[in-house]
């Protein structure tokens, strides 16, 4: 008996020692060893992370994860998702049940400096807005008054809701559910007279409706809403690989390079377009990635513009267009740091 | 107990008994060696999480519960707004669940002992209504009948706008799908006679019932006290309501804008959790009631009526305080599985306590403290509910001599 007590002292302890270690370690050497980046997704927003017809996982948040795994791997599909809820995102990241969160995740101060998370950059900016049906009449927020609301619980949405409903003055009745589907079903079912949520999150929501024209979306932006992917602090490493994979997407369009004319392009002379295919320097050895890296995210999931065009652009239902999300050289903010 | 100490009283006399072979000695330590690991493993996971925690840069402690809130809750029976603190928001969840756990017990109850009876009754009609009743309702699970009565029934109904209602015109009644619309009783100056009267009555009654028992007991003279307190508890306040003038006006509802304000609303969220919550638990509270009235012989019932007493008084003096025994224990399970259900609110957008922690979880980022926090005062809630019921039970329960 006594040898039993002790044994399971000692391994307990090994238990919890391993599970110190395990939260430490190289993010990019546990993926390597397991052979797939685990992405955690949202349950399903069109244009951003949706499962497509053929069941497989499409979006911009996912093409990120995508772009992360060919540079790692030189493979973009072997990623495997995590559909998680608002709430269940920042837990599933700090545990180290997934390696990356791509999941339209507003970055804000006390997310990053308070849940042990870094954000890796912004792949999409957005702000926060309104949607009604036509038939109420209303083509402004600040007629909201008295209105009741759908909004997804643990969102910086909830947050900005409550301070602008305050700031103008005027009350409202929040109706709060955990899951996107509850929501879109709870205002569908008039349950609700406003939905609110990221204005890009509104278009791609509004298709899903029983009648998606009788919808509108209200031209009031009420907040800023940077959204990009996270990973755990402390790793610098790894770190460094999704935030110069979004990088690499971003250069490669501003110097026309497309998953098309990349191959091409690996006998340009241009010095730029040489370090970023990796023919000139080794920029990704430091960061543990074959030279190649670059070269892998554009030929196997594009440049930024075209994954933009592809998941939510002109092209697509959703028929988004650029707006903040050009170029910086096209008057918009998407800007990244040269590769030198 | 009594052997043992002689054994250990023998070993100390003879001393050939060493300390290792004492049975007494040797269970101590192998006990108090059980808890000093149990208390290790304890402190390992603990100093463990908060060392990991530390190490992440994630921010541990409950500070986070004196800052600002920052979002609403729909629903709250406790003054809240959003600029109260996380640990009114705390409170707030907690009051709402305690509030739809309570009304769901007492509609539980009600109904679950209608429906046993009902089950052993002899009108086919009313017996095979009840089996169905339990049949059905027990064998779903509970969180598809939420979902029913929340999304089939409740949210298919108007909204008030294509109603037709008038804008600003009193309303007195509308069941809709912003919940149902009644007037609210608005007291003023005056009515705490009322309130006065209501508390006066009520301890009258019980002081009237302890003396219709003596005199019962003593002379066995009966006297109606259920009808004198019902008759007193009815006219009274109303004969104070009209001399004083009337001092209670009703509020009603009325539709302005979008939605329907003022008057007293009950929110769909809470009424398909209360109602799948009460009728779900009430089918297994009709076959706990069921159980306890047929473990209740026959020989009883021949033997009140052998008495003289009729089959009201029989099933009233004689079945029901044995059937009590044991329907009790049972029933509170059912109480406190009523409560812990009460969690899956959260599917359906009642701000129960789950829900508003996981509110607080998510904008705070301090899952560890929060989830258990949550988990202590759900224990709490389920001890303080079994310590009550077996107070009352001890208190119907067969004394034995």
């Amino acid at each position: 008996m006594k040898n039993k007590i002790l044994s399971a002292v000692v391994g307990v302890a090994a238990v919890a020692g391993m599970g110190a270690s395990a939260a430490s370690a190289a993010t990019l050497d546990d993926v390597k060893a397991k052979g797939f980046v685990q992405c955690g997704v949202s349950t399903g927003l069109a244009g951003f992370s949706a499962p497509n017809d053929a069941g497989d996982w499409s979006g911009l948040d996912v093409d990120l994860c995508r772009g992360i795994a060919a540079a790692v791997f030189g493979d973009a599909k072997a990623v495997k998702f995590s559909p998680l809820s608002a709430k269940e995102r920042f837990t599933a990241l700090q545990s180290g049940e997934i390696d990356i969160l791509s999941r339209n995740t507003t970055w804000t101060m006390s997310r990053d400096t308070q849940l042990g998370l870094n954000f890796a950059g912004v792949n999409y900016y957005d702000g926060q807005g309104f949607m009604v049906r036509k038939s109420l009449g209303v083509n402004s927020a600040l007629q909201l008054s008295g209105a009741s609301v759908c909004v997804q619980t643990g969102t910086t949405t909830e947050l900005n809701l409550t301070d602008y409903f305050k700031a103008n003055d005027m009350t409202y009745n929040p109706v709060v559910f955990e899951k996107l589907e509850e929501v879109n079903a709870a205002y569908d079912a008039n349950r609700c007279d406003v939905y609110t949520t990221d204005q890009s999150g509104l278009y791609s929501i509004r298709l899903g409706l029983t009648a998606p024209d009788e919808h509108m979306v209200l031209p009031e932006v009420i907040s800023k809403e940077p959204l990009g992917p996270a990973v755990r602090q402390g790793d610098d490493q790894w770190f460094a690989v999704v935030k110069w994979v979004h990088y690499a997407m971003l250069n490669a369009e501003e110097m026309g390079i497309t998953s098309a004319n990349v191959d091409e392009m690996m006998n340009s002379t241009d010095p730029n377009v040489m370090r970023l295919l990796g023919k000139e320097g080794a920029f990704g050895e430091p960061i543990g990635l074959g030279n190649d890296w670059a070269y892998n995210v554009i030929k196997q999931v594009g440049n930024y513009g075209e994954v933009f065009e592809r998941n939510v652009g002109a092209s697509t239902p959703l028929a988004i267009g650029r707006g903040v999300n050009a170029l910086w050289s096209k008057g918009g903010l998407q800007y990244a740091p040269p590769i030198r | 107990m009594a052997h043992q100490e002689g054994v250990s009283a023998g070993a100390d006399d003879s001393g050939r008994v060493s300390f290792m072979n004492d049975p007494k000695a040797r269970g101590l330590v192998f006990q108090a060696l059980l808890i000093i690991a149990v208390m290790a493993m304890v402190y390992i996971g603990v100093s463990n999480a908060v060392n990991n925690l530390a190490r992440a840069g994630i921010a541990s402690g409950f500070d986070f519960f004196g800052e600002r809130a920052g979002f609403d809750i729909g629903q709250s029976f406790i003054p809240y707004t959003n600029d109260s603190t996380y640990l009114r928001a705390f409170f707030v969840g907690l009051g709402n669940t305690l509030v739809v756990a309570a009304i769901g017990i007492f509609f539980a109850t009600v109904i679950g002992f209608i429906v046993g009876l009902a089950r052993l009754s002899k009108n086919y009609l009313v017996q095979k209504f009840a089996t169905v009743y339990v049949e059905t309702l027990r064998n779903i699970p509970l969180l598809l009948q939420l979902l029913f009565w929340y999304k089939a029934v409740l949210s298919i109904l108007p909204s008030p706008r294509a109603m037709g209602l008038e804008p600003g015109a009193n309303v007195a009644f509308s069941l809709n799908n912003r919940g149902l619309y009644l007037p609210r009783i608005v007291p003023e100056a005056g009515s705490s006679f009322i309130l006065f009267t209501l508390i006066a009555v009520l301890i009258f009654w019980f002081v009237l019932g302890r003396w219709a028992r003596k005199r019962q007991m003593a002379t066995g003279q009966q006297f109606p006290v259920f009808l004198t307190g019902l008759g007193l508890l009815i006219v009274l306040p109303l004969l104070v309501f009209f001399v004083t003038g009337m001092p209670v006006s009703l509020e009603y509802a009325t539709l302005q804008g979008f939605n329907m304000v003022d008057g007293w609303v009950i929110q769909p969220e809470f009424m398909a959790l209360l109602l799948g919550l009460s009728l779900y638990t009430a089918s297994f509270i009709a076959e706990i009631v069921r159980a306890g009235i047929l473990a209740v012989s026959h020989g009883q019932t021949e033997a009140a009526y052998a008495l003289g007493l009729r089959p009201n008084l029989t099933s009233r003096l004689v079945i029901v305080p044995q059937a009590m025994r044991v329907i009790i224990p049972p029933l509170t399970s059912q109480f406190l599985n009523l409560t812990k259900n009460s969690s899956l609110a959260v599917a359906i957008g009642y701000p129960d306590l789950v829900s508003v922690t996981g509110t607080v979880l998510n904008q705070t980022g301090q899952a560890v403290e929060v989830i258990s926090i949550t988990m202590l005062v759900y224990l709490t809630l389920s001890l303080l509910t079994s310590a009550f019921m077996n107070w009352f039970n001890s208190s119907v329960a067969l004394v034995e001599r």
